[in-house]
């Protein structure tokens, strides 16, 4: 019903290797644009934006962290430190020299990046659980770091106030044109990592997630590209760090703890690790999730509590749901959101003569 | 119909729209973040419980002006997202103040607060800069910050030491995130005036482990004081370490967040930490003319008293939060001659709170446009037999210094 290859005829190389090559993926993407970029910030209130704000942030982020562990499967729980990294290299560049968004994002991505490199290094001789050890090491050090040397933190309170960012001189200062800015960067980010899995590096680190051994044999440079796959990876952490800090209004390594990198390994694996799509879903999920469950208890838990116990009750009940739906769904479909949906989307393209 | 749009952009869902029904008409609404499921649920699963007693209590005697308040609580697990959330929410639901919950969420809020013109208050956290009210014009720390914290502690064990310090060891053991370093500069200053020997102590997160600090305190640098400036479990870990090595709790002084009797609790009991001197910035104990109109309010619906009661620090605190905002609405309103006020005139309002004692559970406050501490006023609670007794009244340390520096700050 939505997908139609049959009638497609590719002409042209240029036709083949298109990064969307079904008429209705781009007649799809164009309608979700629309939606999105058009429709939405302008029907939308603030508060629907707030929230919309939270999820785009997260997007960016799980779709760098996608590109370490869904695609080279290396572990990372040291995500949140390298998003502190770009936050507050972003923080003092605006502060100090007053940078545009344009110079301090990538700066903020650039440093990240050679943090995250240099984090890496381990990763040609450890895997798995140990790796993951490697990198919690890191984030304590980046943590440490920061709530230690003033000219890193800016102060005692380890918090640099920055402005909104400008765009052609003017300062972003309501939600919508925050949502429009970000909404620039996670279709950046989208497009790119579509883009870098179709390449010689994207194809080098699907290599080496299925079988590193066999990579190396047939001549992929297993420590090259491992760095890479850190260094990309750790440019989406800093570039998500710069967003939060322009969305905030302050640079604080307390926001970007070890809670939050667990908190982004949960999206991905929740979306789907592997995919470009998994890691919206997830974010979706992991950041409007506690929030629906709350409007859910607020609206419906009236029937079993009294109003002053309900306040006491849905916190610990809202975390307890959060719990068990992911529990739910990993059980359902451990492959994630993203292979539930691309079970549905299969479904619906016999329907109806599935058999 | 806008409103029903966004919706199903997001997710299909009616209970959104119920969630965010706009405040009725004569009443007005205090937002209210907590932390019951985060890190520090030890406070907030007593704290907000205060708050809304508080609130049921000023509405069952017909509400201010006329007007009834309404508080809506929101869980920000401690997160800064979450708060943001939780903010927005608030605003969309027209707040006129925001009780604010955690040190980086209310770093997080500032700008928000001061964009759209909404107070917040963080009692006894955030930043300590946030005092001067031209820097900080919406947040209002409206209790002791770090910096008067760490200023009256070191005027207290001076008082306690004699009245000299020169030739004193005293001890700094602190919990080692931005909080747990603030006080740092004030203590320093105070070291070069009052000539006493100071060594820190730095423990790291999460705080459990600190058995080789407490060692080198007791055993090595016997210092004549220990100021403990811990959060969490911590406090209580410090204690029983503290007892263990020997060192006497009665040279022992905890900061606010290590002063619940929940932290005591946690050590052993009142009988393993006779001695042990608490900092408070609101009134400990259940002996106080609000907390029995509570008491009587829960009586007359048949129900016994509530049991976070009990950890009346905690819950005295609550109340002092949530009864400053009403005060600062009650003065909002004689602003606009009781028409609904909006933040600003609350801003307004917190700026005129004086006086306002609530039968000694409240410092002496006197919030100023330019003071938003309103004063840094503590007390001093000591531990003995099974409860916390009052050891000093209502006092200030080295005043000048805690404003220089902040006015040298931000």
């Amino acid at each position: 019903m939505f997908y139609r290859e049959a009638g497609v005829f590719k002409t042209s190389y240029a036709a083949d290797m298109a990064m969307m090559p079904l008429p209705n993926t781009r007649w799809a993407a164009v309608a979700l644009g629309v939606l999105f970029i058009g429709i939405a910030p302008a029907v939308c209130d603030e508060y629907t934006l707030s929230v919309l704000n939270l999820i785009l942030i997260a997007v960016v982020g799980a779709i760098g962290l996608n590109i370490l562990v869904g695609y080279t499967d290396q572990v990372s729980i040291g995500h949140g430190a390298f998003m502190s990294v770009g936050a507050y290299t972003a923080a003092h560049l605006i502060t100090q020299l007053n940078a545009p968004f344009w110079i301090a994002v990538p700066a903020g991505g650039l440093m990240s990046a050679a943090i995250g490199t240099l984090v890496g290094i381990p990763s040609l001789r450890i895997k798995g659980l140990y790796l993951a050890i490697a990198t919690l090491a890191a984030q304590l050090i980046i943590e440490w770091t920061i709530n230690h040397v003033p000219w890193v933190s800016g102060g005692t309170q380890s918090t640099i106030q920055v402005g909104p960012p400008s765009v052609f001189g003017t300062p972003l200062t309501s939600a919508w044109q925050m949502y429009l800015f970000l909404m620039f960067f996670v279709i950046l980010a989208m497009v790119g990592t579509q883009n870098l899995i179709r390449s010689r590096i994207g194809r080098a680190f699907i290599a080496i997630r299925d079988q590193d051994i066999a990579a190396e044999i047939i001549g992929i440079n297993i420590f090259h590209y491992k760095l890479w796959a850190f260094a990309i990876s750790s440019f989406y952490a800093g570039v998500t760090g710069v967003l939060y800090t322009y969305y905030l209004g302050i640079a604080n390594y307390e926001q970007f703890q070890l809670d939050v990198s667990i908190n982004f390994l949960a999206m991905v694996i929740i979306g789907g690790l592997g995919s470009t799509l998994g890691p919206v879903f997830g974010a979706i999920f992991v950041t409007l999730l506690p929030i629906v469950t709350r409007r859910v208890l607020e609206s419906a838990g009236g029937l079993f509590f009294s109003a002053s116990d309900l306040s006491a009750v849905i916190p610990s009940l809202r975390l307890a749901i959060f719990g068990g739906l992911i529990i739910f769904f990993l059980v359902v479909e451990p492959e994630g959101l993203n292979r539930l949906w691309r079970n549905i989307r299969n479904y619906f393209r016999l329907w109806p003569f599935s058999y | 119909m806008r409103h029903l749009t966004a919706t199903a952009l997001l997710l299909a869902g009616s209970m959104w729209v119920t969630g965010n029904a706009v405040a009725q008409q004569k009443e007005i609404l205090i937002g209210s973040q907590c932390d019951r499921t985060g890190p520090t649920q030890i406070t907030g699963t007593v704290f907000c419980p205060a708050v809304q007693d508080y609130v049921n209590l000023i509405n069952s005697k017909g509400g201010i002006g006329g007007y009834k308040i309404r508080v809506d609580e929101i869980d920000n697990n401690y997160q800064v997202p979450a708060a943001i959330e939780g903010y927005e929410r608030h605003k969309q639901m027209g707040e006129v103040s925001d009780i604010i919950w955690g040190t980086p969420q209310a770093q997080a809020l500032n700008p928000r607060l001061v964009a759209d013109k909404i107070p917040g208050t963080s009692p006894g956290f955030g930043s300590a800069a946030a005092a001067n009210g031209a820097k900080y014009p919406y947040l209002f720390p409206v209790a002791a910050t770090y910096w008067s914290q760490a200023a009256a502690a070191v005027k207290f064990v001076k008082d306690k030491l004699g009245g000299d310090l020169k030739g004193k060891k005293l001890a700094y053991i602190y919990y080692d995130n931005p909080a747990g370093t603030e006080p740092l500069p004030i203590l320093k200053a105070l070291q070069e005036s009052e000539g006493f020997e100071l060594r820190t102590f730095a423990v790291p997160p999460p705080g459990v482990e600190m058995s080789a600090q407490v060692l080198d305190i007791a055993q090595r640098y016997r210092p004549d004081f220990v100021l403990a400036h811990l959060f969490g479990r911590s406090p209580s870990v410090a204690m029983k370490e503290l007892k263990r090595s020997g060192y006497p709790l009665s040279k022992v002084l905890g900061f606010v967040w290590a002063s619940s009797e929940a932290d005591i609790a946690a050590a052993g009991g009142f009988g393993a930490v006779q001695g042990y001197h608490t900092m408070q910035f609101a009134g400990v104990g259940s002996d106080y003319p609000v907390l029995n109109e509570i008491k009587a309010m829960y009586q007359k619906e048949g129900k016994p008293p509530p049991k976070e009661m009990e950890t009346s620090v905690y819950y005295n605190r609550g109340i002092l939060d949530v009864a400053l905002h009403i005060e600062a609405v009650r003065h909002a309103l004689e602003l606009t001659g009781g028409k609904p006020p909006t933040g600003a005139d609350v801003k307004k309002g917190f700026e005129m709170i004086q006086g306002f004692s609530l039968g000694g559970l409240v410092p002496p406050l006197q919030v100023t446009p330019t003071d938003h501490e309103g004063g840094g006023w503590v007390q001093i609670f000591q531990v003995k037999g099974d409860g916390l007794v009052k050891e000093t009244e209502w006092f200030q340390g080295y005043r000048d210094l805690v404003l220089r520096t902040v006015n040298a700050a931000s």
